[in-house]
């Protein structure tokens, strides 16, 4: 049994927000500095160069990326060997939040009731997802999730028969509706499988993973990259104003199923795909 | 093309602009966002004023980061426009000639667009540390309450933007795609 002090995970929360919220993780860099030489369209390259241009910007001067600094989902996986003390894991996390937030001068995005819609002024709750692991540490990923992009995210319960094409369809469609509004270039999460719950939590997970890794399942690893160039034909382009790049990456995560069901969940997050990962 | 324009606008500088056009705007626009528009809404429905003049302005839809010390603003790029949707029409009916956001806008806003001869620009998402490098002065002039979604008062210099919904109706999200769909 090894013991974590929870004002440990605290001040890691804390640390994350403020760094996730001003510098992309490697693999995203890559990826849009790519996207930025192999665009075609003149507008399209102008707004990439923009949006290589921000990065710098938000490193340098210490201004977030983008002003919607997200509603903070966090991942934590929990060995079974740790006993927390000093306080509740929950309140710590959200204490971690809140003063990232504060202190990181990142925005307040949260209301605490979805229709009374009163800002809590600190951006807690979190959205959490523990769950229990073989080992004795703690990993926290957290991934703050603006909402241009979270609101075309979709889940789609298909029937069994619809099969990979229906899939398929699916992504597209849920590309397709959500245009500029999404803030392209964009990062698909697909879940496939699960239940109704599960694929938008497999989806949301996909984000977290490196847009420099693909798929371990042959067929999965195939559908990314089919996927991928579909989405890029579709032409709507960066900021949706025409062009190849309307992606820069699919990560699919799946899982069982029931017999009677082809559960995928879609969960779409703008060029701003913040991902940060500390082990304790 | 490129063009430089001073806002508030004249009243039918916004009409001439075309869809797939560059601007970059010098001089005041007003942030307003979800909240703001709700209340300016309820005001108009029960006669009050609006908190700001939008005849001949610019509304930029924008909740920004706080600032620093020393600094004008934080990261203040737009946010989905179709949120605001709804409430847009009534402010084009009262002289509001420009929107600055990013996504798609209902047919009715694109029709009270043409109809007062005003203009929907898109900035760059997910840009805002960039953009706010336009913003030399911003000051809280309504809703103060309502933290970020407050309204704002900028002084903007060549703050670039793209023509996306022209007078005439155009949509640059409908065409620009098409030349790249295979």
């Amino acid at each position: 049994m090894r013991e974590i002090n929870v004002g440990t995970v605290t001040d890691t929360v804390r640390e994350m927000c403020i760094s996730v919220n001003h510098e992309l993780s490697q693999d995203m860099k890559d990826l849009l500095c790519k996207a930025a030489e192999s665009e075609e369209s003149p507008l399209g390259r102008q707004i990439l160069g923009q949006l290589k241009d921000n990065m710098d910007i938000a490193r340098e001067d210490m201004i977030p990326i983008c002003q919607d600094t997200g509603m903070a989902v966090i991942f934590i996986e929990i060995g079974q060997e740790v006993h927390f003390v000093g306080g509740e894991l929950e309140d710590a996390i959200n204490e971690g939040v809140r003063r990232g937030y504060t202190d990181g001068y990142l925005r307040k995005s949260v209301v605490g009731d979805p229709l009374i819609r009163e800002n809590t002024k600190d951006n807690t709750p979190a959205i959490i997802h523990y769950s229990i692991v073989p080992g004795d540490s703690v990993k926290i990923t957290l991934s703050p999730k603006g909402f241009g992009s979270e609101n075309m995210s979709r889940v789609f319960m298909l029937k069994p028969a619809e099969g990979i094409e229906g899939v398929k369809n699916a992504v597209l469609t849920a590309v397709r509706d959500a245009g500029p509004n999404a803030c392209p270039p964009m990062v698909v999460g697909v879940g496939i499988g699960g239940d109704f719950e599960k694929c938008a939590i497999l989806a949301k997970k996909a984000l977290t993973r490196s847009v420099a890794e693909r798929s371990d399942i042959p067929y999965v690893r195939d559908l990314e990259a089919e996927l991928l160039e579909s989405i890029n034909n579709l032409g709507i382009g960066p900021a949706g104003l025409g062009g190849r790049m309307t992606a820069l990456a699919v990560n699919i995560e799946t899982y069982a199923t029931h017999i009677a069901g082809l559960p995928v969940g879609i969960n779409i997050c703008c060029h701003v795909n913040r991902h940060i990962v500390r082990t304790i | 093309m490129d063009k430089h324009l001073n806002v508030p606008f004249t009243p039918s500088e916004a009409a001439a602009l075309r869809a797939g056009d560059y601007v970059y705007l010098t001089g005041v626009v007003y942030t307003a966002r979800d909240a703001a528009h709700k209340r300016m809404s309820e005001a108009l429905a029960k006669g009050e004023p609006l908190p700001i003049d939008v005849e001949n302005n610019v509304i930029y839809y924008l909740g920004p980061t706080p600032a620093r010390e020393g600094r004008v603003i934080g990261s203040a790029g737009p946010t989905t426009a179709s949120r605001m949707d709804k409430y847009a029409p009534a402010l084009l009916d009262l002289g509001l000639k420009g929107m600055i956001g990013k996504g798609k806008r209902t047919q009715e806003v694109i029709d009270a667009v043409v109809r007062n001869g005003a203009v929907y620009f898109a900035a760059v998402g997910g840009a805002g540390a960039l953009l706010s490098k336009c913003i030399k002065k911003a000051e809280v002039v309504a809703y103060d309450d309502l933290g970020t979604e407050a309204i704002r008062r900028l002084e903007v210099e060549n703050l670039p933007v793209i023509v996306v919904i022209d007078s005439t109706g155009d949509n640059l999200y409908l065409t620009a795609p098409e030349k790249y769909r295979r």
